[in-house]
């Protein structure tokens, strides 16, 4: 019998955001933090045992839970995690600590329903990574648009209401045909909610296709997948620093995660009956947007172009259906919750100083910042997908997969090596490089402690994956092989 | 000559109580002196109302929750009738506290609100009871006659006088065309009793054309007190034009009633022409869902939203009705009539508060009925805008919110009837509804307060319930399964499984 670890990583930060809101108006701001802080770490600290008590050696369910909760349609409270989600938890709770620290003094007004609006959302967050149950996953994955949707709107730039709304309905509108997915899926199993049951459900090609595509215009949304993602630049440069990076490194892989969670287990034959369609919008999200993103002239829209561009490469992974291509696709989430993370902190880091985030404001940071600009060469670097950072592993699986399954895919996927490189190195040599471009550059002052503390988190994370990224391959290989063998053995 | 046998009454007591206590307020009204009346009156009344409670449930103890039939069988007490008079306790309850204030500031704080309240209540509650079409109209027309005479409580409003107006010469109408219809029935079935007029219609004792030709009148004069389409008009107007105190009442407790006779008389009465009447519950469900949302979104004031939102909401409530006959037969009605019940319960729930906040926001002089009225709630009153927030995106369907479980029960119970394109067309047309609801969580927490607004002034009986209210919509929606249980319970009261 073990602690309900799963449990406490959902409820820990609810609970603590709850409180930090409590403490009401902004002259108690220092408690409000302190709360949120409090509930991040302990947040974190409780999804360890996650990890080290995970059993690699198989693919079951661990650390479940189960308690009935509205018998009326057999639903239950279903916590549980395998190689595929347990990662997930963890980055989430993690990005929330930094999350948190980065807004430490840069938010002023409404500090404790900030500090809540973020604990809360993780909880959720944590929640959608580790539900086992159909209904309790849509609560979860639709509740956390409520948080988001607030800290777009309050904290964000000035045309914040217009992104705020896109985002909520454009996600609604895909979940909303998730649910009546959920739905036929209920009525089809007999009655039951339990995911893994979903697995087993007998359903003809039609069928499937359909519910495909429903599950599609939820994910793919989310992802988000070309022609969809115009939500996203919009999100992501309205929202304050920490709402894009929760966005980018936590958010997007929601989508995703629903591709491997729900898709391809549930649906395979549809899987593959329509992988040519999603490799075609893999493909020109990795490229086209790729493009895109290199004539971007506001930094958080060229990282926000990149994340799609990245995400791409996640969902060609998936539907190549082979062991690289899976776990290229899983490490690059993860992967890319790090980088993004940290490049939109980085752009937060120069933008609380200039609140500027046009391009053509910078120029020669280097002289006046050092430290940053080492750092964020890391983290661009890492964006371009060099060896030694983790952006390069789960590239290179992918495309590696990639070649096994078909070489002119693989060929275009890796023009993506090329743009990735292209665009970050562009913006990083305009912003840091060069002589300083004004006075306001020349008056700049370098990271203080708390930013080094989040950004140097976060180049360990990079570099240790890069480095090293066994420890996380090998939790998620047994998980991905079940997943391929079932995909492939279909349900016709 | 036979001897007068009194009938067994204790299931009839939570409404001869309130007859009674009725009765007394008007009279104590009259004699107190002015500077003891109001509190006294308002003491009185809601002491009438918690006693109907206790009565009520003394009545579900000694019956255990069977069906009890009495006045010679025109009135039923099962447990889909004490649910429902319950709730409408709390609810009207609810709206005593909350226009308390209110009504003290326009001077309409006096007997009269409250006894015509109290016996709109009583009238509700012989709806909700009835087994026989007599009983049923009764209690149709002494709530809507208590409800016109409140919406004119205010003479001296123009507006007001002509949502009265609107609301008694439609009202008339429907209550016309009701009553031809339950004519029409008799006349084919030669009862008043709508359990013996289903067994005499399966019995096939009745001539089908002028059953379903007074059907499509009883639909019609149904469709009225619900407030669906096309039988929407008086809503916006009434729901405008009245006072916001009379607008909570009529846009929270009625609704239950309403849906209790939808029960009485299309499943006890008439379920053997379920057939006929799922068509037309069909055709009103989507044209009410369509005209709701898309109306509400170009509303600027509040109450006017929440008159186009009900219309939306009602639509979907139809549809958990309309889902019961699944290729022509009622095996899984149940599940589908206890999914409408829920859904009416939770929208009664979720206007009440949202009704509520109007008021709390209104003061002497200013009604909040505006949008823009909300503009930076959130610096003004955060705990306020936090409730309003939850009951907007409650009403949005969105979770963690009771709201999203009722959109779930009736969209499950579309789709187990194959019913699977209404589902969708529901489920594009709540998106559609998500954004109206969202604008306003946007005015109360991206908008500055426009400058000099006053604070809010909401007293602190009015704050306590309200924030019980709007929780509720929150621990409903974490915890909904004993609701959605009892809502199950109750309807397989009315109508036991594979009868």
């Amino acid at each position: 019998m073990h602690a309900p670890w799963l449990s406490l990583s959902i409820w820990i930060p609810i609970l603590a955001g709850l409180a930090a809101m409590a403490t009401g108006g902004d002259r108690n701001a220092p408690v409000a933090r302190a709360i949120a802080l409090l509930g991040a770490v302990a947040g974190f600290l409780v999804t360890i045992p996650l990890y080290t008590g995970f059993d690699a050696s198989t693919s079951a369910m661990q650390f479940v839970e189960s308690a009935p909760w509205i018998p009326r349609f057999n639903v239950n409270y279903h916590l549980g995690v395998d190689g595929i989600s347990v990662l997930f938890v963890l980055l989430n709770s993690f990005v929330t600590v930094l999350v948190v620290v980065a807004g430490w003094e840069v938010i002023r007004s409404r500090v404790s329903q900030y500090m809540a609006a973020f604990l809360i959302m993780s909880g959720l967050l944590n929640g959608v990574f580790s539900a086992l149950d159909g209904a309790l996953f849509y609560v979860f994955f639709e509740s956390t648009l409520i948080p988001m949707y607030l800290v777009i709107g309050v904290w964000g730039g000035p045309n914040r209401v217009y992104a705020a709304l896109k985002f909520f309905l454009f996600t609604l509108l895909g979940s909303l045909l998730l649910l009546v997915g959920f739905l036929y899926l209920y009525g089809k199993s007999g009655g039951s909610f339990a995911i893994l049951d979903w697995h087993g459900v007998p359903l003809a090609r039609e069928a499937q296709v359909a519910l495909f595509l429903a599950f599609f215009a939820a994910f793919s949304v989310k992802v988000p997948m070309w022609p969809v993602h115009t939500w996203l630049p919009d999100a992501h440069v309205e929202a304050p620093t920490g709402g894009s990076a929760v966005l980018a490194a936590i958010m997007l892989k929601l989508g995703a995660y629903g591709f491997v969670r729900f898709s391809l287990p549930i649906l395979p034959d549809a899987s593959h009956v329509l992988s040519g369609f999603m490799i075609a919008l893999s493909l020109v999200a990795v490229a086209y947007i790729g493009l895109v993103a290199l004539v971007q002239e506001d930094m958080k829209k060229l990282i926000a172009y990149s994340s799609i561009s990245h995400m791409g490469f996640v969902t060609l992974g998936f539907f190549i259906f082979n062991a690289y291509g899976v776990e290229g696709a899983l490490v690059q989430m993860i992967s890319h919750g790090f980088v993004s993370a940290a490049l939109f902190l980085c752009v937060g880091v120069m933008y609380d100083r200039m609140h500027s985030r046009m391009i053509s404001d910078y120029g020669g940071v280097v002289n006046t910042m050092p430290k940053f600009a080492a750092f964020m060469m890391l983290f661009a670097m890492a964006n371009c997908g060099l060896p030694a950072t983790s952006g390069f592993v789960g590239e290179f699986l992918v495309i590696m997969g990639a070649m096994k399954f078909n070489f002119w895919i693989a060929f275009i996927a890796a023009t993506t090596l090329v743009f990735g490189a292209a665009y970050t190195l562009w913006m990083y040599k305009r912003v840091i490089f060069g002589p300083v471009a004004n006075d306001h550059v020349a008056a700049l002052e370098d990271i203080n402690g708390r930013e080094f503390a989040v950004l140097g988190l976060l180049a360990i994370a990079v570099l240790g994956m890069g480095l090293y990224p066994a420890p996380l391959t090998e939790v998620m290989h047994v998980s991905v092989e079940n997943l391929l063998k079932h995909v492939a053995a279909g349900k016709l | 000559m036979s001897e007068y046998v009194l009938p067994p009454l204790l299931v009839a007591y939570p409404e001869i109580w309130l007859l009674a206590m009725a009765c007394v307020v008007l009279v104590v009204d009259l004699y107190l002196p002015e500077a003891l009346r109001r509190t006294v009156v308002y003491w009185l009344s809601l002491g009438t109302v918690g006693g109907c409670a206790v009565l009520t449930v003394i009545a579900v103890q000694a019956t255990g929750g069977q069906p009890a039939h009495t006045f010679n069988d025109m009135f039923v007490a099962d447990l889909m009738s004490h649910t429902l008079k319950f709730l409408s306790y709390v609810a009207v309850a609810a709206c005593f506290v909350y226009s308390r204030r209110y009504l003290a500031d326009r001077d309409m704080l006096r007997g009269e609100y409250f006894v015509l309240a109290l016996f709109a209540l009583l009238g509700m509650r012989v709806m909700i009871s009835a087994s026989h079409l007599l009983t049923l109209y009764l209690g149709l027309e002494l709530m809507s006659l208590c409800l016109y005479s409140m919406v004119a409580l205010n003479r001296d409003s123009g507006v007001a006088t002509e949502a009265a107006m609107k609301y008694f010469v439609l009202g008339a109408l429907a209550s016309g065309v009701l009553l031809y219809g339950m004519s029409m029935l008799y006349g084919a079935t030669g009862t008043l009793y709508l359990e013996e007029m289903a067994q005499l219609i399966a019995a096939g004792a009745a001539n089908k054309v002028v059953l379903v030709f007074g059907l499509v009148f009883v639909v019609a004069g149904l469709a009225f007190k619900l407030g669906v389409v096309p039988f929407h008009m008086w809503i916006p107007d009434v729901y405008d034009g009245a006072p916001n105190a009379m607008t909570l009442l009529i846009g929270t407790a009625p609704k239950l009633a309403a849906f209790a006779m939808a029960m009485r008389l299309l499943v006890n009465g008439l379920a053997e022409l379920a057939v006929d009447w799922q068509q037309m519950l069909l055709l009103m469900a989507v044209a009410s869902m369509a005209l709701g949302n898309f109306a509400a979104i170009a509303q600027s004031n509040i109450k006017r939203m929440l008159a186009y939102s009900t219309i939306s909401h009602m639509g979907f409530m139809l549809l958990g009705l309309l889902a019961g006959v699944v290729g022509g037969n009622l095996l899984s009605a149940p599940n589908a009539w206890s999914a409408a019940m829920f859904y009416s319960i939770v929208y009664v729930l979720m206007s009440l508060g949202a009704f509520g906040m109007v008021l709390a926001l209104s003061r002497s002089g200013f009604e909040a009925d505006q949008i823009a009225d909300y503009r930076g709630l959130n610096q003004r009153a955060p705990w306020l805008a936090f409730l309003m927030l939850l009951l907007m995106f409650s009403l949005a369907g969105i979770p963690p919110t009771v709201g999203f479980y009722a959109k779930l029960a009736v969209l499950d119970a579309a789709i187990k009837a194959d019913q699977l394109w209404l589902a969708v067309f529901a489920v594009m047309m709540s998106l559609i509804g998500a954004f109206y609801y969202l604008r306003v969580v946007k005015v109360m927490y991206f908008d500055e307060p426009a400058a000099g607004v006053a604070p809010v002034e909401a007293g602190l009986d009015l704050r306590v319930v309200l924030s019980a209210n709007g929780l509720a919509v929150l621990a409903l929606g974490i915890v909904p399964g004993p609701l959605m249980a009892l809502c199950l319970a109750a309807i397989q009261g009315v109508y036991p499984l594979g009868r």
